[in-house]
């Protein structure tokens, strides 16, 4: 077994060049995506490798790239498109909800669209209003759409590949703060957890604590923090959030009795809202206090000066935890 | 004429006297009086076979669309969108395509999807909410229609870069090369998604044939509010030709929208075809034009009909006879009697249906929708067997 040690970028990068050389239908279009490798270099050296006609630098439009891509999905293609940052993605909504979620509904399963829409998204890199937001909640809401998200580099070499090689439309969301942030030991010749599972990252008694894409390092951090205190959290990555992978969720719950969310998105009606109703049907006898929902205030995303106030952090999830315990 | 400022001719004069019947450009090969004329560059031999071959497809075409006007009369439809009067700038189109080449239809191409041979009867279900398209696009390459105004246009773009990258462009074979052809309206060229359209097709000279039918209404929204110049001079600024034509003349329009396809076929890039022509209907069923337009606009464009016109020639050249006619009822009224019976006939789909194709493979939390209700339902059918 040999691994390498790669960041988030890196392993991306490696994931999507894979894709490529495993079926030439796979393309990938989006701005800046070819000579310059993209703003944060995701797919650098591709287009040298693959050619113009594989990675297609796009002109400046965001519809027009997830437009296009229909077309090339229905003419047989797996087209893998960037969104340059998340704010970004809104030009593309009605394409995005009322075109690739709908085509096999509306064809009857007919027409099919093999398309991932990668989109960079969260906060905490210092960036100008546009260029942090969360959407994700967005398109979990919509039918027909499926969405996930990485939280570290093992996971977007074989999620990106997985969600590729998916016959329905994707919405992949990656870490922006991630991306160059650690190293992770990366072995190719493994065998990936499926790309819609859950999964559990640290076994805990105390309290259960739901975080997927860039919260579950806070996630995890907190655990550690507050181990040293006597509290014992179990973590869970969710990487799928449409659909959800709920029955680990369940089984820790029933397990600890207390289950904090934590998001970068805005509270209200964000994934954390859904997560918590279906967790006190599921799990009402079990709950020792009610499902706590951790995340960005139901504001705009700050300036970025206070943007690390603004965010989930280790205390405000520990607070959190804390009131679950106290309840 | 220039202004004072010096920025050029004066705008405002372009929807004036001069632009009336389509201005000096229009390319036409039959006169609304049934005269054939000539065009130094798109003009075209047609045989009677072909000529006639229009004249039937036009007739059968607006049988369709009086039919399923009554169904929608007798409730039969939620709603139709009416094409009466743009059957030659459909029939046009349609016949000058190639099995291999591709459409991205609007919601009212009634004629394309005949010329495809997509059967009518299947384009009622979306009108009657039985379902949302049921034919396979595949089949016909005749994609679904698009309720979402410009929003194929997009999809149309996409695909013509498909077949550039399948080799199926510039190749000089002609049961190889292909092309696609995207239909959307007047009201649509003021849509993000056409004009990103353009702005794609351009930068990758793609394959694709821009056709849209100026009908001249929006609904109630004349073409000036979308427009200050005539819609085939906006082809320049992105890069392409435009060309009018006069969407009411089947000849005209067939022998344009053969050489724009021709082009695309040979990798010379996109074209805009602007179709002149006129809603002479309502926007859809639903809709009151008699609101927003004057009975003089309808009685002018009358004089224009398309079917009309081509009956004249036909006539005239003797290139009909009264068992042409009488053959040609007989058909129609076939059509008639097949689209009535069989739109009462269309099934509604079965409530837990809505389930079937959301994803490739149900995902367990739908499956678990899914179950609850199927049980609900059963639950009634349990409770009236107890009664």
């Amino acid at each position: 077994m040999s691994t390498t040690k790669v960041t988030l970028a890196k392993a991306l990068n490696m994931g999507l060049r894979k894709a490529m050389e495993d079926d030439p239908k796979v393309l990938i279009m989006g701005e800046d995506v070819g000579k310059l490798g993209g703003v944060f270099r995701i797919t650098d050296g591709l287009q040298k490798d693959f050619g113009e006609d594989r990675v297609i630098d796009s002109p400046l439009a965001e519809s027009g790239i997830v437009g296009t891509a229909v077309g090339m999905a229905l003419r047989g293609y797996r087209p893998v498109v960037e969104i340059q940052f998340d704010g970004f993605v809104y030009p593309a909504y009605d394409q995005i909800v009322c075109q690739v979620a709908k085509m096999r509904f509306r064809s009857q399963g007919k027409s099919r669209l093999p398309m991932v829409i990668r989109i960079p998204y969260g906060g905490g890199i210092g960036a100008v209003e546009h260029h942090s937001e969360s959407p994700e909640a967005q398109f979990a809401h919509t039918p027909g759409l499926k969405v996930v998200t990485c939280s570290n580099p093992v996971d977007g070499y074989w999620m990106i590949q997985q969600a590729i090689a998916h016959d329905d439309p994707v919405i992949f969301l990656e870490p922006k703060r991630q991306y160059h942030a650690d190293k992770a030991d990366l072995d190719e010749s493994a065998t990936p957890d499926p790309l819609f599972a859950s999964r559990l990252v640290r076994q805990g008694s105390d309290a259960t604590v739901l975080a997927y894409g860039p919260t579950v390092k806070t996630a995890l951090k907190a655990a550690e923090a507050a181990s040293g205190e006597g509290t014992s959290l179990e973590v869970i990555d969710l990487r799928t959030l449409s659909p959800l992978d709920m029955a680990p969720v369940y089984d820790s719950v029933r397990r600890t009795g207390r289950c904090v969310v934590v998001h970068e998105a805005h509270v209200n009606l964000g994934l954390g809202a859904e997560i918590a109703a279906r967790v006190t049907e599921e799990c009402f006898y079990s709950l020792e206090a009610p499902v706590l929902r951790v995340g960005g205030f139901d504001t705009p995303y700050p300036p970025s000066r206070i943007e690390e106030e603004w965010l989930p952090d280790l205390d405000r999830l520990l607070d959190a935890v804390d009131r679950s315990l106290q309840f | 004429m220039s202004d004072a400022s010096g920025f050029g001719p004066d705008l405002v004069e372009v929807f004036g006297p001069s632009q009336q019947d389509g201005g000096p450009e229009l390319v036409q090969l039959l006169t609304p009086e049934g005269e054939r004329v000539h065009h130094p560059d798109f003009d075209h031999d047609f045989t009677a076979d072909q000529l006639r071959g229009f004249h039937r497809d036009m007739v059968l075409t607006r049988r369709i669309d009086t039919e399923a006007t009554a169904l929608q009369r007798h409730g039969e439809l939620g709603i139709w969108a009416q094409l009466l009067g743009q059957e030659a700038a459909q029939i046009g189109a349609g016949r000058a395509l190639r099995p291999q080449d591709y459409v991205f239809p609007t919601y009212r191409e009634h004629g394309v999807a005949w010329c495809r041979g997509v059967d009518p009867l299947q384009l009622l279900g979306l009108f009657r909410g039985v379902d949302q398209g049921s034919w396979d696009p595949a089949e016909n390459n005749f994609g679904l229609y698009t309720i979402v105004i410009g929003a194929q246009v997009l999809h149309a773009t996409g695909y013509a870069m498909g077949m550039q990258r399948d080799g199926v462009v510039g190749t000089g074979d002609p049961d190889r090369d292909a092309a696609v052809i995207a239909h959307f309206g007047d009201g649509a060229s003021s849509q993000g998604d056409v004009n990103e359209g353009f702005i794609f097709a351009a930068s990758y000279n793609a394959p694709v044939v821009f056709f849209c039918q100026n009908n001249q209404w929006a609904i109630s929204e004349p073409i000036e509010r979308q427009s200050r110049i005539p819609l085939y001079q906006r082809a320049l600024g992105f890069g392409f030709p435009g060309v009018r034509v006069d969407g009411n003349d089947v000849l005209a329009t067939y022998a344009v929208t053969k050489a724009a396809l021709q082009r695309a076929r040979d990798g010379q890039g996109p074209t805009f075809v602007e179709a002149y022509t006129y809603r002479m209907g309502a926007h859809t069923t639903t809709d009151d034009p008699t609101r927003y337009r004057l009975s003089d606009d309808l009685e002018h464009w009358k004089l224009k009909d398309p079917i009309a016109r081509l009956e004249v020639y036909l006539r005239r050249n003797g290139l009909v006879d009264d068992a042409y006619f009488a053959d040609l009822k007989a058909e129609a009224d076939e059509l008639g009697h097949h689209l009535r019976e069989g739109c009462k006939a269309l099934p509604d789909p079965s409530p837990l249906s809505v389930f079937d194709h959301v994803y490739t493979e149900i995902t367990d939390e739908l499956a678990g929708q899914r179950d609850t209700y199927a049980a609900y339902l059963e639950s009634f059918e349990t409770e009236g067997a107890h009664r």
